[in-house]
Protein backbone atom coordinates (compact mmCIF):
# COMPACT_ATOMS: atom_id res chain seq x y z
CA UNK A 1 0.00 0.00 0.00
CA UNK A 2 3.11 2.27 0.96
CA UNK A 3 4.02 1.97 -2.44
CA UNK A 4 0.74 3.02 -3.97
CA UNK A 5 0.88 5.97 -1.73
CA UNK A 6 3.97 7.50 -2.52
CA UNK A 7 3.18 7.89 -6.36
CA UNK A 8 0.25 10.40 -5.44
CA UNK A 9 1.49 13.96 -4.59
CA UNK A 10 1.52 15.11 -0.82
CA UNK A 11 -1.00 17.63 -1.82
CA UNK A 12 -3.51 15.34 -3.25
CA UNK A 13 -3.37 13.38 0.17
CA UNK A 14 -4.25 16.51 2.10
CA UNK A 15 -7.43 17.85 -0.18
CA UNK A 16 -8.62 13.93 0.43
CA UNK A 17 -8.31 13.71 4.09
CA UNK A 18 -9.80 16.99 4.41
CA UNK A 19 -13.24 15.53 2.33
CA UNK A 20 -15.90 14.29 5.02
CA UNK A 21 -15.92 10.64 5.68
CA UNK A 22 -19.16 10.40 3.43
CA UNK A 23 -17.85 11.83 0.67
CA UNK A 24 -15.22 9.63 0.98
CA UNK A 25 -17.11 6.65 1.27
CA UNK A 26 -19.18 7.51 -2.08
CA UNK A 27 -16.09 8.09 -4.21
CA UNK A 28 -14.65 4.80 -3.19
CA UNK A 29 -17.39 2.94 -3.67
CA UNK A 30 -18.67 4.54 -6.46
CA UNK A 31 -15.01 3.57 -7.94
CA UNK A 32 -15.15 0.07 -6.57
CA UNK A 33 -18.63 -0.54 -9.05
CA UNK A 34 -16.95 1.03 -11.26
CA UNK A 35 -14.42 -0.94 -11.69
CA UNK A 36 -16.08 -3.97 -11.44
CA UNK A 37 -18.94 -3.43 -14.33
CA UNK A 38 -16.51 -2.09 -16.41
CA UNK A 39 -14.22 -5.72 -15.85
CA UNK A 40 -17.56 -7.45 -15.94
CA UNK A 41 -18.49 -5.99 -19.05
CA UNK A 42 -14.64 -6.50 -20.63
CA UNK A 43 -15.20 -10.05 -20.05
CA UNK A 44 -18.21 -10.66 -21.41
CA UNK A 45 -17.38 -9.07 -24.64
CA UNK A 46 -13.87 -11.07 -25.02
CA UNK A 47 -16.37 -14.16 -23.65
CA UNK A 48 -18.01 -14.27 -27.00
CA UNK A 49 -14.93 -14.51 -28.89
CA UNK A 50 -13.55 -17.03 -26.30
CA UNK A 51 -16.81 -18.87 -27.37
CA UNK A 52 -16.34 -18.86 -30.80
CA UNK A 53 -12.46 -19.78 -30.90
CA UNK A 54 -13.88 -22.80 -28.51
CA UNK A 55 -16.52 -23.81 -30.29
CA UNK A 56 -14.49 -23.49 -33.23
CA UNK A 57 -11.95 -25.54 -32.84
CA UNK A 58 -14.27 -27.88 -31.15
CA UNK A 59 -15.77 -28.34 -34.63
CA UNK A 60 -12.30 -27.93 -36.85
CA UNK A 61 -12.59 -24.52 -37.94
CA UNK A 62 -11.02 -21.30 -36.68
CA UNK A 63 -13.23 -18.74 -35.80
CA UNK A 64 -13.20 -15.37 -35.87
CA UNK A 65 -9.78 -14.23 -37.59
CA UNK A 66 -10.79 -11.24 -39.12
CA UNK A 67 -10.34 -7.99 -36.96
CA UNK A 68 -7.42 -7.20 -35.62
CA UNK A 69 -4.63 -9.75 -34.65
CA UNK A 70 -6.03 -13.09 -33.99
CA UNK A 71 -9.23 -11.65 -34.22
CA UNK A 72 -9.38 -10.39 -31.24
CA UNK A 73 -11.60 -7.10 -32.35
CA UNK A 74 -14.08 -9.35 -33.34
CA UNK A 75 -16.10 -8.39 -30.15
CA UNK A 76 -15.90 -4.95 -30.54
CA UNK A 77 -16.64 -4.85 -34.36
CA UNK A 78 -19.82 -6.72 -33.61
CA UNK A 79 -20.72 -4.22 -30.69
CA UNK A 80 -20.53 -1.54 -33.09
CA UNK A 81 -22.83 -3.07 -35.77
CA UNK A 82 -25.32 -3.95 -32.76
CA UNK A 83 -24.93 -0.31 -31.63
CA UNK A 84 -26.14 0.98 -35.51
CA UNK A 85 -28.36 -1.00 -36.39
CA UNK A 86 -32.53 -0.17 -35.86
CA UNK A 87 -34.36 -1.08 -33.14
CA UNK A 88 -37.52 -1.76 -34.43
CA UNK A 89 -40.35 -2.18 -32.09
CA UNK A 90 -43.34 -4.56 -33.20
CA UNK A 91 -46.95 -2.30 -34.02
CA UNK A 92 -49.08 -4.53 -31.50
CA UNK A 93 -46.41 -5.09 -28.71
CA UNK A 94 -46.82 -3.52 -25.82
CA UNK A 95 -43.95 -1.12 -26.30
CA UNK A 96 -43.06 -0.16 -22.39
CA UNK A 97 -42.93 -3.90 -21.29
CA UNK A 98 -40.95 -4.74 -24.65
CA UNK A 99 -37.81 -1.89 -24.39
CA UNK A 100 -37.96 -2.58 -20.17
CA UNK A 101 -37.99 -5.69 -20.55
CA UNK A 102 -33.93 -6.04 -21.56
CA UNK A 103 -33.24 -3.82 -18.54
CA UNK A 104 -34.57 -6.40 -16.15
CA UNK A 105 -32.47 -8.99 -17.08
CA UNK A 106 -29.11 -7.03 -16.81
CA UNK A 107 -30.07 -5.16 -13.70
CA UNK A 108 -29.67 -8.49 -11.45
CA UNK A 109 -26.67 -9.89 -13.27
CA UNK A 110 -24.73 -6.85 -12.56
CA UNK A 111 -26.74 -5.85 -9.32
CA UNK A 112 -25.38 -9.33 -8.07
CA UNK A 113 -21.57 -8.23 -8.19
CA UNK A 114 -22.15 -6.22 -5.25
CA UNK A 115 -21.84 -8.78 -2.73
CA UNK A 116 -19.28 -11.41 -4.91
CA UNK A 117 -15.90 -10.96 -3.12
CA UNK A 118 -12.53 -10.72 -5.48
CA UNK A 119 -10.24 -10.82 -2.95
CA UNK A 120 -9.41 -11.02 0.58
CA UNK A 121 -10.70 -6.84 0.65
CA UNK A 122 -11.97 -6.09 -2.26
CA UNK A 123 -16.17 -6.57 -2.22
CA UNK A 124 -18.43 -3.39 -2.68
CA UNK A 125 -21.03 -4.41 -0.35
CA UNK A 126 -19.15 -6.89 2.72
CA UNK A 127 -22.66 -8.00 4.29
CA UNK A 128 -23.79 -10.85 6.39
CA UNK A 129 -26.44 -12.25 4.26
CA UNK A 130 -24.76 -12.06 0.94
CA UNK A 131 -25.03 -15.90 0.18
CA UNK A 132 -29.45 -14.74 0.35
CA UNK A 133 -29.00 -11.32 -1.58
CA UNK A 134 -27.62 -13.99 -4.61
CA UNK A 135 -30.41 -16.12 -4.43
CA UNK A 136 -32.64 -13.27 -4.36
CA UNK A 137 -31.26 -11.22 -7.17
CA UNK A 138 -30.81 -14.24 -9.49
CA UNK A 139 -34.37 -15.19 -8.85
CA UNK A 140 -35.43 -11.87 -10.02
CA UNK A 141 -33.93 -11.82 -13.51
CA UNK A 142 -36.49 -14.41 -15.01
CA UNK A 143 -39.21 -11.47 -15.25
CA UNK A 144 -36.81 -9.94 -18.00
CA UNK A 145 -37.57 -13.12 -20.10
CA UNK A 146 -41.01 -13.32 -19.28
CA UNK A 147 -41.79 -9.91 -20.29
CA UNK A 148 -40.28 -9.89 -23.30
CA UNK A 149 -42.01 -13.17 -24.84
CA UNK A 150 -45.35 -11.54 -23.27
CA UNK A 151 -44.49 -7.80 -24.37
CA UNK A 152 -43.92 -9.03 -28.05
CA UNK A 153 -47.14 -10.06 -28.56
CA UNK A 154 -46.43 -13.62 -30.75
CA UNK A 155 -47.09 -17.26 -30.26
CA UNK A 156 -42.98 -18.22 -30.53
CA UNK A 157 -41.67 -15.23 -28.27
CA UNK A 158 -45.12 -16.44 -25.91
CA UNK A 159 -43.67 -20.49 -26.21
CA UNK A 160 -40.02 -19.26 -25.62
CA UNK A 161 -41.06 -17.21 -21.92
CA UNK A 162 -43.47 -19.89 -20.59
CA UNK A 163 -40.92 -22.93 -21.06
CA UNK A 164 -37.81 -20.19 -19.52
CA UNK A 165 -40.18 -19.26 -16.64
CA UNK A 166 -41.05 -22.86 -15.87
CA UNK A 167 -37.60 -24.19 -16.05
CA UNK A 168 -36.11 -21.17 -14.57
CA UNK A 169 -38.22 -21.58 -11.09
CA UNK A 170 -37.50 -25.77 -11.14
CA UNK A 171 -33.84 -25.21 -11.56
CA UNK A 172 -33.65 -22.40 -8.45
CA UNK A 173 -35.00 -24.65 -5.75
CA UNK A 174 -32.19 -27.23 -6.46
CA UNK A 175 -29.82 -24.41 -6.56
CA UNK A 176 -31.32 -23.16 -3.71
CA UNK A 177 -30.92 -26.81 -1.73
CA UNK A 178 -27.27 -26.68 -2.68
CA UNK A 179 -26.21 -23.64 -0.95
CA UNK A 180 -27.90 -24.69 2.04
CA UNK A 181 -25.26 -27.54 1.57
CA UNK A 182 -23.04 -24.29 1.50
CA UNK A 183 -24.51 -22.73 4.78
CA UNK A 184 -24.10 -26.01 6.79
CA UNK A 185 -20.74 -26.38 6.07
CA UNK A 186 -19.56 -22.32 6.40
CA UNK A 187 -21.83 -21.71 9.12
CA UNK A 188 -22.17 -18.22 7.73
CA UNK A 189 -23.93 -16.85 4.65
CA UNK A 190 -21.11 -14.09 4.02
CA UNK A 191 -19.41 -14.80 1.14
CA UNK A 192 -16.12 -13.68 2.50
CA UNK A 193 -16.26 -15.94 5.52
CA UNK A 194 -17.67 -18.81 2.85
CA UNK A 195 -14.44 -18.36 0.81
CA UNK A 196 -12.10 -18.40 4.41
CA UNK A 197 -13.44 -21.67 5.53
CA UNK A 198 -11.97 -23.59 2.40
CA UNK A 199 -8.79 -21.86 3.52
CA UNK A 200 -5.76 -24.63 3.35
CA UNK A 201 -5.46 -25.78 -0.07
CA UNK A 202 -6.83 -28.10 -2.31
CA UNK A 203 -8.36 -30.82 -0.08
CA UNK A 204 -10.42 -28.05 1.95
CA UNK A 205 -12.64 -27.05 -0.87
CA UNK A 206 -16.01 -27.79 -0.31
CA UNK A 207 -16.45 -29.28 -3.49
CA UNK A 208 -15.12 -32.62 -2.51
CA UNK A 209 -17.54 -33.07 0.62
CA UNK A 210 -20.28 -31.47 -1.23
CA UNK A 211 -19.64 -33.16 -4.56
CA UNK A 212 -23.23 -34.25 -4.98
CA UNK A 213 -24.48 -30.49 -4.43
CA UNK A 214 -21.54 -28.88 -6.73
CA UNK A 215 -22.59 -31.26 -9.68
CA UNK A 216 -26.49 -30.05 -8.84
CA UNK A 217 -25.18 -26.40 -8.50
CA UNK A 218 -23.90 -26.20 -11.84
CA UNK A 219 -26.15 -27.99 -13.72
CA UNK A 220 -28.37 -25.89 -12.35
CA UNK A 221 -26.51 -22.72 -13.33
CA UNK A 222 -26.20 -23.75 -16.72
CA UNK A 223 -30.25 -24.53 -17.05
CA UNK A 224 -30.72 -21.11 -15.06
CA UNK A 225 -28.60 -19.12 -17.95
CA UNK A 226 -30.64 -20.63 -20.88
CA UNK A 227 -27.26 -21.97 -22.24
CA UNK A 228 -27.23 -25.40 -24.04
CA UNK A 229 -28.00 -28.31 -23.67
CA UNK A 230 -31.26 -26.55 -21.73
CA UNK A 231 -31.63 -23.51 -24.07
CA UNK A 232 -35.10 -24.39 -24.82
CA UNK A 233 -36.24 -20.69 -24.26
CA UNK A 234 -34.52 -19.97 -27.83
CA UNK A 235 -34.76 -23.05 -29.72
CA UNK A 236 -34.00 -22.06 -32.78
CA UNK A 237 -35.21 -25.19 -34.46
CA UNK A 238 -38.61 -25.17 -33.57
CA UNK A 239 -39.40 -21.63 -31.97
CA UNK A 240 -37.10 -19.11 -34.05
CA UNK A 241 -35.59 -17.38 -31.31
CA UNK A 242 -37.59 -17.80 -28.54
CA UNK A 243 -38.41 -14.92 -26.37
CA UNK A 244 -35.99 -12.23 -27.70
CA UNK A 245 -37.72 -13.00 -31.50
CA UNK A 246 -38.42 -9.49 -32.10
CA UNK A 247 -35.55 -7.45 -30.76
CA UNK A 248 -32.86 -6.46 -32.74
CA UNK A 249 -30.17 -3.68 -31.89
CA UNK A 250 -29.18 -2.46 -29.00
CA UNK A 251 -32.25 -4.29 -27.55
CA UNK A 252 -31.04 -7.57 -28.25
CA UNK A 253 -27.33 -6.57 -27.45
CA UNK A 254 -28.53 -6.05 -23.84
CA UNK A 255 -30.32 -9.57 -24.08
CA UNK A 256 -26.87 -10.64 -25.68
CA UNK A 257 -25.16 -9.10 -22.56
CA UNK A 258 -27.14 -10.03 -19.56
CA UNK A 259 -26.79 -13.93 -20.82
CA UNK A 260 -23.12 -13.92 -21.04
CA UNK A 261 -22.81 -11.52 -17.31
CA UNK A 262 -25.13 -14.57 -16.10
CA UNK A 263 -23.01 -17.26 -17.17
CA UNK A 264 -19.67 -15.15 -15.58
CA UNK A 265 -21.70 -14.85 -12.20
CA UNK A 266 -22.69 -18.00 -12.47
CA UNK A 267 -19.06 -19.39 -12.68
CA UNK A 268 -17.69 -16.73 -10.34
CA UNK A 269 -20.46 -17.90 -7.73
CA UNK A 270 -19.58 -21.58 -8.52
CA UNK A 271 -15.73 -21.11 -8.09
CA UNK A 272 -16.42 -19.21 -4.38
CA UNK A 273 -18.72 -21.70 -3.46
CA UNK A 274 -17.26 -24.61 -4.34
CA UNK A 275 -13.47 -24.47 -5.79
CA UNK A 276 -12.34 -21.76 -2.84
CA UNK A 277 -12.33 -18.74 -4.83
CA UNK A 278 -9.37 -16.53 -4.16
CA UNK A 279 -7.86 -19.03 -2.12
CA UNK A 280 -4.90 -20.67 -3.83
CA UNK A 281 -4.83 -24.41 -4.12
CA UNK A 282 -1.36 -24.51 -2.93
CA UNK A 283 -1.96 -22.59 0.57
CA UNK A 284 -1.84 -25.67 2.94
CA UNK A 285 1.74 -26.52 2.09
CA UNK A 286 4.14 -25.31 5.03
CA UNK A 287 7.21 -25.20 2.58
CA UNK A 288 5.66 -22.36 0.14
CA UNK A 289 4.33 -20.76 3.58
CA UNK A 290 7.66 -18.42 2.98
CA UNK A 291 6.97 -17.04 -0.96
CA UNK A 292 3.46 -15.95 0.56
CA UNK A 293 4.44 -12.17 0.46
CA UNK A 294 6.27 -11.89 -2.80
CA UNK A 295 5.63 -8.95 -4.39
CA UNK A 296 4.34 -10.47 -7.60
CA UNK A 297 4.26 -14.04 -7.52
CA UNK A 298 2.89 -13.88 -4.04
CA UNK A 299 -1.10 -14.59 -5.14
CA UNK A 300 0.17 -18.22 -6.89
CA UNK A 301 0.82 -19.50 -3.20
CA UNK A 302 -1.00 -17.11 -0.78
CA UNK A 303 -4.17 -16.86 -3.04
CA UNK A 304 -5.62 -13.22 -4.21
CA UNK A 305 -7.88 -12.50 -7.73
CA UNK A 306 -6.48 -14.43 -10.63
CA UNK A 307 -6.96 -17.59 -9.03
CA UNK A 308 -10.66 -16.56 -9.00
CA UNK A 309 -10.20 -15.60 -12.52
CA UNK A 310 -8.51 -18.62 -13.48
CA UNK A 311 -11.46 -20.87 -11.99
CA UNK A 312 -14.09 -18.48 -13.36
CA UNK A 313 -12.32 -18.99 -16.96
CA UNK A 314 -12.32 -22.68 -16.31
CA UNK A 315 -16.05 -22.62 -16.10
CA UNK A 316 -16.67 -20.69 -18.80
CA UNK A 317 -14.91 -22.84 -20.77
CA UNK A 318 -16.96 -25.36 -19.56
CA UNK A 319 -20.35 -23.76 -20.52
CA UNK A 320 -18.95 -23.39 -24.28
CA UNK A 321 -17.59 -26.98 -24.02
CA UNK A 322 -21.29 -28.51 -23.05
CA UNK A 323 -22.65 -26.36 -25.93
CA UNK A 324 -20.37 -27.77 -28.67
CA UNK A 325 -21.09 -31.20 -27.43
CA UNK A 326 -24.38 -31.84 -26.31
CA UNK A 327 -27.42 -31.60 -28.52
CA UNK A 328 -30.66 -29.62 -26.68
CA UNK A 329 -32.67 -31.85 -23.66
CA UNK A 330 -36.36 -32.41 -24.52
CA UNK A 331 -38.57 -29.80 -22.60
CA UNK A 332 -40.39 -33.13 -20.35
CA UNK A 333 -36.82 -33.94 -19.60
CA UNK A 334 -35.51 -31.44 -18.48
CA UNK A 335 -37.89 -30.55 -16.29
CA UNK A 336 -37.97 -34.56 -14.63
CA UNK A 337 -34.29 -33.81 -14.47
CA UNK A 338 -35.39 -30.60 -11.91
CA UNK A 339 -38.28 -31.70 -10.21
CA UNK A 340 -37.57 -35.47 -9.92
CA UNK A 341 -33.50 -35.99 -9.94
CA UNK A 342 -32.10 -32.83 -8.94
CA UNK A 343 -33.88 -31.80 -5.81
CA UNK A 344 -34.19 -35.44 -3.96
CA UNK A 345 -29.70 -35.63 -4.57
CA UNK A 346 -30.10 -32.37 -2.83
CA UNK A 347 -31.94 -33.11 0.20
CA UNK A 348 -30.64 -36.32 0.75
CA UNK A 349 -27.24 -35.11 0.61
CA UNK A 350 -28.49 -31.88 3.08
CA UNK A 351 -29.32 -34.82 5.53
CA UNK A 352 -26.09 -36.54 4.96
CA UNK A 353 -24.39 -33.61 6.01
CA UNK A 354 -26.43 -33.11 9.11
CA UNK A 355 -26.36 -36.44 9.88
CA UNK A 356 -22.41 -35.94 9.63
CA UNK A 357 -22.01 -32.96 11.42
CA UNK A 358 -24.24 -34.25 14.53
CA UNK A 359 -21.58 -37.07 14.80
CA UNK A 360 -18.89 -34.80 14.15
CA UNK A 361 -17.25 -37.12 10.96
CA UNK A 362 -15.17 -35.61 8.70
CA UNK A 363 -14.76 -31.78 7.73
CA UNK A 364 -17.66 -31.26 10.03
CA UNK A 365 -16.31 -32.10 13.02
CA UNK A 366 -16.66 -29.31 15.81
CA UNK A 367 -19.59 -27.52 13.86
CA UNK A 368 -22.35 -28.35 16.43
CA UNK A 369 -20.29 -26.68 19.06
CA UNK B 1 -30.73 10.28 10.38
CA UNK B 2 -32.12 13.08 7.68
CA UNK B 3 -30.69 10.77 4.69
CA UNK B 4 -32.45 7.86 6.41
CA UNK B 5 -35.35 9.65 6.85
CA UNK B 6 -35.49 10.68 3.29
CA UNK B 7 -34.86 7.18 2.06
CA UNK B 8 -37.79 6.33 3.97
CA UNK B 9 -40.25 8.94 2.29
CA UNK B 10 -39.03 8.32 -1.33
CA UNK B 11 -39.66 4.76 -0.76
CA UNK B 12 -43.29 4.84 0.84
CA UNK B 13 -44.51 7.11 -1.46
CA UNK B 14 -43.00 4.84 -4.90
CA UNK B 15 -45.02 1.77 -2.25
CA UNK B 16 -48.06 3.57 -2.00
CA UNK B 17 -48.11 4.61 -5.51
CA UNK B 18 -47.74 0.92 -7.00
CA UNK B 19 -49.92 -0.06 -4.68
CA UNK B 20 -52.88 2.33 -6.23
CA UNK B 21 -51.21 1.28 -9.38
CA UNK B 22 -52.03 -2.57 -8.82
CA UNK B 23 -55.68 -1.61 -8.33
CA UNK B 24 -56.37 0.96 -11.16
CA UNK B 25 -53.87 -0.44 -13.87
CA UNK B 26 -55.69 -1.42 -16.95
CA UNK B 27 -53.73 -3.86 -18.07
CA UNK B 28 -53.60 -7.44 -15.79
CA UNK B 29 -49.72 -8.28 -16.86
CA UNK B 30 -49.22 -4.49 -15.32
CA UNK B 31 -51.30 -4.75 -12.06
CA UNK B 32 -48.79 -8.19 -11.52
CA UNK B 33 -45.63 -5.72 -12.49
CA UNK B 34 -46.75 -3.07 -10.13
CA UNK B 35 -47.00 -5.47 -7.32
CA UNK B 36 -43.30 -6.49 -7.75
CA UNK B 37 -42.79 -2.99 -7.57
CA UNK B 38 -44.75 -2.40 -4.24
CA UNK B 39 -43.24 -5.58 -2.96
CA UNK B 40 -39.86 -4.14 -4.05
CA UNK B 41 -40.37 -1.13 -1.84
CA UNK B 42 -41.69 -2.84 1.49
CA UNK B 43 -38.47 -4.88 1.50
CA UNK B 44 -36.50 -1.82 1.33
CA UNK B 45 -38.93 -0.21 3.78
CA UNK B 46 -37.64 -2.94 6.10
CA UNK B 47 -33.87 -2.82 5.32
CA UNK B 48 -34.08 0.46 6.75
CA UNK B 49 -35.48 -0.72 9.71
CA UNK B 50 -32.50 -3.01 9.65
CA UNK B 51 -34.63 -6.25 9.41
CA UNK B 52 -32.26 -7.57 6.46
CA UNK B 53 -32.85 -11.19 6.70
CA UNK B 54 -36.61 -10.66 6.22
CA UNK B 55 -36.46 -7.78 3.47
CA UNK B 56 -34.24 -10.66 1.14
CA UNK B 57 -36.44 -13.42 2.09
CA UNK B 58 -39.55 -11.07 0.64
CA UNK B 59 -38.36 -10.64 -2.32
CA UNK B 60 -36.85 -14.25 -2.65
CA UNK B 61 -40.23 -15.91 -1.92
CA UNK B 62 -42.34 -13.29 -3.12
CA UNK B 63 -40.36 -11.73 -6.21
CA UNK B 64 -38.48 -14.42 -7.03
CA UNK B 65 -41.52 -17.23 -7.09
CA UNK B 66 -44.82 -16.27 -6.29
CA UNK B 67 -45.25 -13.73 -8.26
CA UNK B 68 -43.23 -15.50 -11.27
CA UNK B 69 -46.35 -17.96 -11.00
CA UNK B 70 -48.64 -15.34 -10.82
CA UNK B 71 -47.67 -13.91 -14.07
CA UNK B 72 -47.17 -16.80 -15.27
CA UNK B 73 -50.74 -17.36 -15.20
CA UNK B 74 -52.02 -14.16 -15.74
CA UNK B 75 -50.37 -14.03 -19.12
CA UNK B 76 -52.15 -17.29 -20.30
CA UNK B 77 -55.71 -16.25 -19.37
CA UNK B 78 -57.43 -13.99 -21.23
CA UNK B 79 -58.99 -11.64 -18.66
CA UNK B 80 -62.03 -9.40 -19.84
CA UNK B 81 -60.65 -5.93 -18.39
CA UNK B 82 -64.42 -4.15 -18.80
CA UNK B 83 -65.92 -6.94 -15.98
CA UNK B 84 -63.27 -6.02 -13.81
CA UNK B 85 -63.58 -2.63 -14.33
CA UNK B 86 -67.09 -3.15 -13.04
CA UNK B 87 -65.90 -5.22 -10.32
CA UNK B 88 -63.47 -2.32 -9.02
CA UNK B 89 -66.57 0.23 -8.32
CA UNK B 90 -69.13 -2.62 -6.90
CA UNK B 91 -66.07 -3.91 -4.26
CA UNK B 92 -64.56 -0.19 -3.69
CA UNK B 93 -66.70 0.14 -0.36
CA UNK B 94 -65.58 -2.54 1.03
CA UNK B 95 -62.39 -2.25 -0.36
CA UNK B 96 -62.47 1.16 1.27
CA UNK B 97 -63.62 0.01 4.54
CA UNK B 98 -60.91 -2.67 5.45
CA UNK B 99 -58.15 -0.35 4.55
CA UNK B 100 -59.75 2.15 7.24
CA UNK B 101 -60.42 -0.60 9.82
CA UNK B 102 -56.64 -1.38 9.03
CA UNK B 103 -55.42 2.08 9.35
CA UNK B 104 -57.29 2.72 12.56
CA UNK B 105 -55.62 -0.95 13.66
CA UNK B 106 -52.31 0.67 13.30
CA UNK B 107 -52.53 4.14 14.88
CA UNK B 108 -54.02 2.61 18.15
CA UNK B 109 -50.94 0.02 18.09
CA UNK B 110 -48.51 3.30 17.27
CA UNK B 111 -50.31 5.64 20.06
CA UNK B 112 -50.60 2.84 22.77
CA UNK B 113 -46.82 1.69 22.69
CA UNK B 114 -46.05 5.36 22.64
CA UNK B 115 -48.14 6.28 25.91
CA UNK B 116 -46.46 2.81 27.41
CA UNK B 117 -42.79 4.00 26.51
CA UNK B 118 -42.12 7.25 24.85
CA UNK B 119 -38.99 5.53 23.06
CA UNK B 120 -40.81 2.95 21.59
CA UNK B 121 -41.82 4.30 18.61
CA UNK B 122 -37.85 4.83 17.36
CA UNK B 123 -36.18 1.95 16.72
CA UNK B 124 -32.78 1.22 18.88
CA UNK B 125 -30.11 0.09 16.28
CA UNK B 126 -28.48 -2.96 16.96
CA UNK B 127 -25.17 -3.30 17.84
CA UNK B 128 -22.28 -3.82 15.47
CA UNK B 129 -21.91 -7.47 14.02
CA UNK B 130 -25.52 -8.49 14.98
CA UNK B 131 -26.69 -10.54 12.53
CA UNK B 132 -30.10 -10.95 12.42
CA UNK B 133 -30.40 -14.19 10.06
CA UNK B 134 -28.84 -16.10 12.91
CA UNK B 135 -30.75 -14.65 15.68
CA UNK B 136 -34.42 -15.38 13.40
CA UNK B 137 -32.54 -19.25 13.12
CA UNK B 138 -31.11 -19.81 16.55
CA UNK B 139 -35.12 -19.32 17.74
CA UNK B 140 -36.84 -20.58 14.80
CA UNK B 141 -35.74 -24.48 15.57
CA UNK B 142 -35.36 -24.29 19.52
CA UNK B 143 -38.37 -22.29 21.12
CA UNK B 144 -41.01 -21.87 18.56
CA UNK B 145 -39.64 -25.57 16.80
CA UNK B 146 -43.03 -26.95 17.25
CA UNK B 147 -45.38 -23.84 15.18
CA UNK B 148 -42.71 -24.30 12.76
CA UNK B 149 -42.51 -28.01 11.76
CA UNK B 150 -46.49 -27.48 11.57
CA UNK B 151 -46.61 -24.56 9.25
CA UNK B 152 -44.54 -27.14 7.49
CA UNK B 153 -46.45 -29.55 7.77
CA UNK B 154 -49.94 -27.49 6.42
CA UNK B 155 -47.76 -26.08 3.66
CA UNK B 156 -46.96 -29.78 2.75
CA UNK B 157 -50.49 -30.77 3.03
CA UNK B 158 -51.53 -27.56 0.34
CA UNK B 159 -49.27 -28.52 -2.10
CA UNK B 160 -49.90 -32.80 -2.26
CA UNK B 161 -53.93 -31.47 -1.97
CA UNK B 162 -53.23 -29.31 -4.95
CA UNK B 163 -51.80 -32.58 -6.50
CA UNK B 164 -54.27 -34.42 -6.60
CA UNK B 165 -56.95 -32.46 -7.33
CA UNK B 166 -55.52 -31.68 -10.66
CA UNK B 167 -54.00 -35.23 -11.49
CA UNK B 168 -56.36 -37.41 -13.09
CA UNK B 169 -55.57 -41.10 -14.93
CA UNK B 170 -56.49 -40.15 -18.60
CA UNK B 171 -56.51 -43.63 -20.17
CA UNK B 172 -54.20 -44.06 -23.69
CA UNK B 173 -52.18 -41.40 -22.20
CA UNK B 174 -48.55 -41.99 -23.17
CA UNK B 175 -46.13 -42.20 -21.33
CA UNK B 176 -42.10 -42.82 -20.80
CA UNK B 177 -40.37 -45.13 -18.40
CA UNK B 178 -37.32 -43.39 -18.43
CA UNK B 179 -34.97 -46.11 -16.53
CA UNK B 180 -36.55 -48.71 -18.89
CA UNK B 181 -35.44 -46.48 -21.85
CA UNK B 182 -32.11 -46.47 -20.45
CA UNK B 183 -31.49 -50.09 -19.94
CA UNK B 184 -32.17 -50.76 -23.46
CA UNK B 185 -29.46 -52.18 -25.59
CA UNK B 186 -28.86 -52.54 -29.41
CA UNK B 187 -30.03 -55.86 -29.40
CA UNK B 188 -33.29 -55.30 -28.45
CA UNK B 189 -34.10 -53.20 -31.35
CA UNK B 190 -32.86 -53.98 -33.80
CA UNK B 191 -31.83 -57.05 -35.54
CA UNK B 192 -28.51 -56.86 -38.38
CA UNK B 193 -29.83 -59.46 -41.19
CA UNK B 194 -27.02 -61.13 -43.14
CA UNK B 195 -27.88 -62.18 -46.50
CA UNK B 196 -26.38 -62.18 -50.38
CA UNK B 197 -26.35 -59.70 -52.58
CA UNK B 198 -29.24 -60.00 -55.08
CA UNK B 199 -28.38 -60.71 -58.69
CA UNK B 200 -29.64 -57.29 -61.19
CA UNK B 201 -32.29 -58.45 -63.53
Amino acid sequence: MEFFANLVPAFVWDIWNSLPPLVQYLTIVTWKILFVTIGVILIVAFSTYFERKVIGSMQGRIGPNRVGPLGLGQPFADVIKLLIKEVIVPAKSNRFLFVIAPLLTLIPALATWAVIPLNDWYVIADINAGLLYVLALTSVGVYGVILAGWATNSKYAFLGAMRSAAQIVAYEIAMGFALVGILMAAGSLNLGDIVRAQAGGFSNWFAWPLLPMFLVYWISGVAETNRAPFDVAEGESEIVAGFHVEYSGVAFALFFLAEYANMVLISSLTAIFFLGGWASPLEGLAFLEQYHDLPFIGWVFGGGFPWLFIKMCFFMYTFFWLRATFPRYRYDQIMRLGWKVFIPITIIWITVEGVMAWFEVGPWAGLTG
Amino acid sequence: MLFQAILFYLFATVLIGAALGVVFSRNPVHAVMFLVLTFFQSSMLWLLAEAEFLAIVLVLVYVGAVMVLFLFVVMMLDINVESIQRGLTRYAPLGIGVALLMAVELIQLIWMRSRVDAGATAFAPYPEGYSNTKALGSVLYTEHVYAFEIAAVILLLAIVAAITLTMRKRPGLKVQNISEQVAVRAKDRIRVVKMDAEKKQ
